[in-house]
């Protein structure tokens, strides 16, 4: 008697908790940090590569002072070269960084649980395909470029204190440096970036690198890249033509020029720049998002019948 | 409402039929034991329960349609697969925060104290734990899940007696009561014989045997014929004859046990040697179907 009512409040106690918001964001929220639990890979290669970056720029920028001197009859634009062109490539190495984790997380995300049968663990959970597949998607077009973003900035921020100090011991002035390097706009701009072109105008690519970890039954990078490789043969041997390498290069390195303008002098100044309006104009970018929006309900479909393999 | 309800139960993997149109209606409170050869459709049946596979045919597990509505049902339902599905990169911290955070039935305090009567400690990975020891961790998530519906796939295979033993006996002490419904596969049958209230044979995608553990027991009888009796116990049809240390071992069905007293030793034979009996002779596959 006293158990049955104990056992029926308790129902009635979860079925209270269960509907609502709570019930459609816990499970994506958890998956998502299980997610990050599992593929510590996310943070810790591009903090390895930023490691690497620090270490580079501290032997590089020993010398800086010394040879800045030489120019320092040469224009700002010559100079900014020199000062903030490291800070350029380091973000450019963590963005690359960025791509290559996601890519390789992509690829094992739904591949990787069937192979060693932790799948059937999840499924026993009240977690839907739908929302294990978008929390998987949520990684590199969302928590993705925040990883490297924050890296980068953190990378950024070493390197301004290591070039003042070394400036400043040599009795230089830093006015000229923080300027050139312009650190708060480059991080709007790196930002804007980041999600612009790394997670929107990308997004295709993870898609599809998600649905064939979904389906391959081993090899999931062969069935993603080599597929891509005989259509391009193909169409190369066939019609001796190249649209379709075009076209990956276009989604590749594309996008970039259409989220903002690139003036021939630096920095970019942010608020006059950036021109998401004409990005959100673009064609190619919600022909690119369907896309993305076809693979991974696909992989939810698949992630349903798909048992270990 | 019936927990589990399946009528005309199909699958087929190419030619392969691995269900064959299963009836099956199981309430709720019961504990069944669902026993058959390697490649007979149990693994099959039980993933078409949970969700895990399409089928042809009807089944309702808990009111729902299990395949549509595979993430509601295991708010109610939770399986044990086999030992080997824990993620091996998990800690076992994770794995509570995780089952924690998604699942609503989940009681966090009830697995904790589970954990603590083992040697697994929370900051372990699962790679590092020894097969019993994620066994024993699977269980106590598995345990502080107030679920209706529990399905053990093998959920002892390749662990030693004692874990063996453990699992059983901590199922059954301090899981199981009246309102939750248990099925089980397993080919050490012998392990869940006196935990089951019900039984059921498969065979070939078909079920060939279908009881409860009271209708088994009244229903089958296993004579140590002496020899003298032989040809008069012969006579009355037993469903299984085998020799055992130059005697005659004779198993019946239905047969009066006052009656087959009189020509030998009478006893319930093992759920064993039923399965040996219904599964060794395919001339008589239908032979215990109810």
């Amino acid at each position: 008697m006293n158990t049955q009512s104990n056992a029926m409040s308790e129902a009635f106690e979860s079925q209270r908790a269960i509907p609502g918001v709570m019930a459609a964001t816990r499970p994506l929220y958890w998956s998502v940090r299980r997610e990050l639990w599992e593929n510590r890979s996310l943070y810790i290669a591009p903090l390895a590569v930023a490691a690497v970056i620090l270490f580079g720029f501290l032997i590089n920028t020993i010398g800086l002072p010394h040879r800045l001197l030489d120019l320092w009859g040469l224009d700002p634009a010559e100079q900014r070269k020199h000062v903030a062109l490291p800070y350029d490539m380091a973000a450019g190495l963590m963005m690359l960084t960025g791509m290559i984790v996601g890519a390789f997380y992509c690829l094992d995300a739904l591949y990787g649980e069937r192979r060693d049968r932790s799948i059937l663990f999840w499924k026993s959970l009240p977690v839907s395909d739908l929302t294990a597949v978008l929390s998987k998607a949520t990684i590199p077009l969302v928590i993705l470029p925040a990883i490297i973003f924050s890296v980068t900035m953190a990378t950024q921020w070493i390197m301004l204190m290591l070039n003042s100090a070394v400036f400043l011991a040599k009795g230089m002035s830093v006015v000229g440096l923080w300027s050139q390097v312009a650190f708060f706009q480059s991080s709007l701009l790196l930002l804007y970036h980041l999600y612009a072109v790394h997670a929107l105008w990308h997004a295709p690519l993870y898609g599809w690198m998600l649905f064939v970890s979904s389906w391959a039954r081993r090899a999931a990078i062969l069935w993603a890249t080599l597929p891509v490789i005989a259509i391009a043969a193909l169409e190369k041997i066939l019609f001796n033509t190249t649209h379709f390498v075009g076209f990956l290069g276009y989604r590749l390195a594309g996008g970039g020029e259409d989220a903002m303008t690139a003036p021939g002098n630096m920095p970019i100044d942010p608020t006059t720049h950036l021109t998401p309006l004409r990005f959100l104009g673009t064609p190619g970018l919600w022909m690119g998002l369907l896309f993305t929006g076809l693979c991974l309900l696909a992989a939810v479909r698949l992630r349903r019948s798909r048992g270990p393999i | 409402m019936p927990c589990i309800e399946a009528r005309g139960l199909r699958k087929a993997f190419g030619t392969t039929i691995a269900l064959d149109g299963i009836n099956l209606r199981l309430e709720e409170g019961r504990i069944l034991g669902l026993i058959g050869p390697n490649g007979a459709g149990k693994t099959t049946a039980l993933n078409a329960i949970l969700g895990l596979t399409p089928y042809q045919g009807e089944l309702r597990v808990l009111g729902r349609d299990p395949w549509n509505e595979r993430d509601l049902l295991m708010r109610d339902a939770s399986f044990i697969a086999d030992v080997a599905v824990l993620p091996r990169w998990m800690r076992v911290s994770q794995a509570l925060d995780y089952v924690a955070g998604v699942h609503p039935r989940f009681d966090r305090a009830k697995a904790d104290s589970f954990l603590a009567r083992t040697s697994i400690h929370s900051n372990s990975k699962v790679k590092e734990l020894s097969k019993g020891m994620v066994t024993q961790l699977h269980l106590a998530l598995i345990m502080a899940i107030d679920a209706k519906l529990l399905v053990l796939d093998e959920p002892t295979l390749g662990l030693d007696i004692l874990y063996r033993k453990q699992f059983y006996d901590s199922l059954l002490n301090d899981y199981f009561d009246r309102s939750r419904t248990i099925v089980v596969t397993t080919h050490q049958v012998e392990e869940i014989e006196h935990v089951l209230t019900d039984l059921m044979f498969i065979h070939h995608g078909r079920i060939v045997l279908n009881c409860t553990m009271d209708e088994f027991e009244s229903r089958y009888v296993e004579v140590t014929v002496k020899p003298e009796h032989l040809a008069e116990a012969r006579a009355l049809k037993p469903i299984h004859e085998r020799q055992a240390l130059g005697r005659s071992i004779l198993l019946f069905d239905g047969i009066e046990r006052q009656r087959l007293a009189a020509l030998g030793d009478v006893r319930t034979p093992s759920i064993a040697d039923l399965f040996v009996a219904v599964m060794g002779s395919s001339a008589v596959p239908a032979q215990g179907a109810a």
